[in-house]
């Protein structure tokens, strides 16, 4: 029983004035050890919600979490989180907040050390352990929370939008990383997006949600991230399935934008 | 009168400076560093950088009109003085039976705070003897008229005259101009004026100085500050009365945050401790310290806890929030990421949530301590033994208006010096602060 199962999830958010949200209705998901899924949706179709009931941070109103055959009912330091920008520790250098989570659990720093200074190396601030984090640029800051992530060795993964806030470039580049950290380390990891390029090149498995409730509408299983591994995801852009499942998930998406738009402008 | 010819003064040295500096000081009027390149600044406030000229000028400025407006000793420009020295003018007495005669006063006008001096022998001066005077011919006899500056005399002419007014006898003329009574004669050195009654009156010209009572004059005051390290007063030197105000503030804020920040953190962190402490928080708050001094005094007298209490509860209530808002600012995803790396409440406490609330817990000591040297300095001057307000309300009692100036002067020093300090240990404590 190894591997993450999100067993027929739902989350209604009561409204102080009495309504209700219903965020997410009879999800279920199967999620292998390390597989990497990719989760795209409109706006407020709860990808945020779902993540934060496998992280933890929610219960659920119905359903349950599963890790390995273990029932999660709170955060715990299997699952780590990566968030979009502003979860770094501005008080700690670099190489504190890498080693906070083995810091955490009294893991002596002399332990440590070796897989705090090989993560660095890996995402590639070996030479900027002492700086602040303040003195980073945002994606420099997103590799210190990726390593700070990785360095307490988590079953899963969750990233909630991590690349969202940088630019063209350097998202490329952090792409790249995140599946090379992913071939590297064989971690399961759940990727927010809103990105429909990035959810085709990073998920080996694509997830569409559907707003209103929030629901599974659509799930892809796509060649590109094992392709795009050790190999530049431009290359793999010009696959010949590529182009059309982009197309084909836009298309999804701004049906379902135009669809809550057109319900807002009723009620309104 | 004097007030607005300060002003129009003050307003002429803003701008006068100010293209004289521009003629003179080219270089400091250029934009610097990546400024220089921006074509237009005006509107951009991160172009605008304090001119250092003008802040120079400005202190010497103010200097200035202290000495211009003061009997200072320093050699600079300054108004027309009070007249001092000796002095005289005529009367002329008419006889109900139209005789007149002519008699001179003979007037000297001394320092009016001749015994706050000093002469070569270290005695304190003395008014000055009356002139020597003889008596001339006719009815009118002269007179001698010893005054100080500043002030304003009868002069009894009659005192020794060989008539009197009871006589039908009255003064027609000063300094050989005609003067009815309720009127009055300007010369340089004063102005004599008839009373009512014909009885005339000097008043030495007083120029638009101000007397040592009013504006005592720079040096006036550095002296008195010598003094008051080497003398004291009041029983304490200068440094002792700062000392006990510094000490007091010290104690109350550091009582005030020892309690005020796990308050806040609490009121942060649980809903028992916010709804406990809410209502006493938003009931105290809005009152001013000042306004708990007859209170504290009642409770504790006019000793040293009474001070410390009224300073602990001025800082309390500030620290608390301070603390409260360090808490509730803290990034949730933060929480969630320590949480999530394995952290327990302790450590998430003790890692996330008090060094996230630093900055604002500064913030909020810096607030606290400058209300709290405020709040010193009004309850010493209410009731107190020792300490700056102390030695201020003291001093006002007997007019010693050169040790308010220093004691004024002392309080903005500190308090600016309480102020840079904060900020030097917040930008060395919290380097990350207003970075992220
Ligand atoms: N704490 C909450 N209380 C009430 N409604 C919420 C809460 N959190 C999320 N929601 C609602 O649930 C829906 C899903 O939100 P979210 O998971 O943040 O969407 P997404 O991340 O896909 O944009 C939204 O309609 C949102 O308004
Ligand atoms: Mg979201």
């Amino acid at each position: 029983m190894s591997g993450l199962l999100i067993n027929d999830i739902s989350m209604r958010f009561d409204l102080p004035n009495g309504g209700h949200v219903q965020a997410l209705k009879n999800v279920t998901l199967d999620i292998k050890s390390g597989e990497l899924m990719s989760v795209l949706g409109p706006s407020g179709c709860g990808k945020t919600t779902l993540l934060n009931i496998v992280a933890g941070f929610l219960a659920p109103t119905e359903g349950t979490i599963e890790l390995n055959g273990h029932v999660e009912t709170g955060p715990s330091s299997e699952r780590g989180m990566v968030f979009q920008q502003g979860a770094l520790f501005e008080w700690m250098n670099v190489r504190d907040n890498v080693s906070f989570g083995p810091d955490m659990k009294g893991v002596s720093r002399s332990e440590s050390k070796e897989k705090v200074e090989h993560l660095l190396e890996v995402v590639g601030l070996q030479d900027f352990k002492e700086k602040a984090i303040y003195e980073l640029s945002g994606g420099m800051q997103q590799r210190v929370a990726l390593a700070r992530c990785l360095a307490n060795d988590p079953d899963v993964i969750l990233m909630d939008e991590p690349l969202g806030a940088l630019d063209a470039l350097t998202r490329e580049k952090m792409q790249s990383l995140v599946l090379d950290l992913w071939k590297d380390t064989g971690k399961t990891i759940i990727l927010i997006t809103h990105s429909v390029e990035e959810a085709l090149l990073l998920g080996e498995r694509l997830l569409v949600m559907a707003p209103r409730p929030g629901r599974v509408h659509k799930e892809y299983r796509l060649p590109f991230a094992g392709l795009g591994v050790g190999n530049d995801l431009r290359e793999v852009k010009k696959h010949k399935d590529y182009a059309g499942t982009r197309e084909e998930i836009l298309e999804m998406i701004w049906s379902m934008e135009e669809e809550i738009m057109g319900r807002t402008e009723e009620s309104a | 009168m004097t007030g607005l010819l300060v002003l129009a003064l003050y307003v002429g040295a803003f701008f006068g400076s100010f293209f004289i500096a521009k003629r003179v000081f080219k270089s400091a009027f250029e934009k610097k560093g990546f400024n220089r390149l921006k074509t237009v600044t005006f509107g951009d406030e991160s172009a605008v950088t304090a001119n250092r000229v003008a802040s120079i000028v400005s202190i010497i400025t103010v200097f200035w009109l202290w000495v211009a407006f003061t009997n200072s000793v320093i050699p600079l420009p300054k108004m027309p003085g009070p007249f001092s020295g000796d002095t005289s003018f005529t009367y002329t007495v008419q006889l109900e039976d139209g005789t007149t005669d002519e008699a001179k006063v003979s007037v000297r006008v001394y320092r009016e705070d001749i015994q706050q001096t000093v002469d070569e022998n270290g005695e304190p001066g003395r008014e000055p003897a009356a002139i020597e005077i003889e008596p001339g011919e006719g009815f009118a006899k002269n007179d001698t008229l010893t005054i100080a500056r500043y002030a304003f005399k009868v002069v009894n002419v009659w005192k020794n005259d060989e008539v009197s007014k009871k006589e039908g006898s009255k003064i027609i003329t000063i300094n050989g101009q005609p003067i009815e009574p309720g009127g009055e004669i300007k010369t340089d050195d004063g102005t004599i004026r008839l009373t009512e009654k014909g009885t005339p009156t000097f008043e030495p010209a007083k120029g638009l100085r101000m007397a040592r009572l009013y504006l005592p004059a720079p040096e006036v005051v550095l002296q008195r500050f010598i003094w008051l390290n080497k003398e004291g007063y009041q029983g304490y030197t200068l440094f002792e009365h700062t000392r006990y105000s510094l000490q007091r503030v010290l104690l109350g804020f550091f009582f005030g945050a020892l309690i005020g920040i796990p308050i806040g953190y609490a009121m942060g962190l649980t809903g028992w401790a916010r709804g406990w402490f809410d209502p006493i928080v938003e009931f105290m708050r809005p009152i001013p310290p000042l306004a708990l001094i007859p209170l504290i005094i009642i409770w504790f007298g006019i000793g040293e806890i009474g001070k410390v209490v009224l300073l602990f509860l001025a800082a309390l209530w500030i620290m608390i929030i301070a603390a409260r808002s360090g808490v509730s600012g803290v990034a949730i995803s933060k929480v969630h990421a320590a949480y999530s790396l394995g952290a327990s409440k302790w450590q998430i406490l003790s890692k996330v949530i008090v060094p996230n609330s630093l900055p604002d817990i500064f913030t909020g000591a810096r607030v606290a301590m400058g209300v709290c040297w405020g709040t010193v300095v009004a309850a010493e001057l209410v009731a107190a033994n020792v300490g700056l307000g102390k030695m201020i309300v003291t001093a006002s009692k007997f007019q010693l208006t050169d040790i308010i100036i220093v004691g004024i002067i002392v309080i903005g020093v500190i308090g600016f010096a309480i102020e840079v300090g904060m900020r030097k240990l917040e930008t060395w404590l919290i380097p990350w602060k207003g970075k992220v």
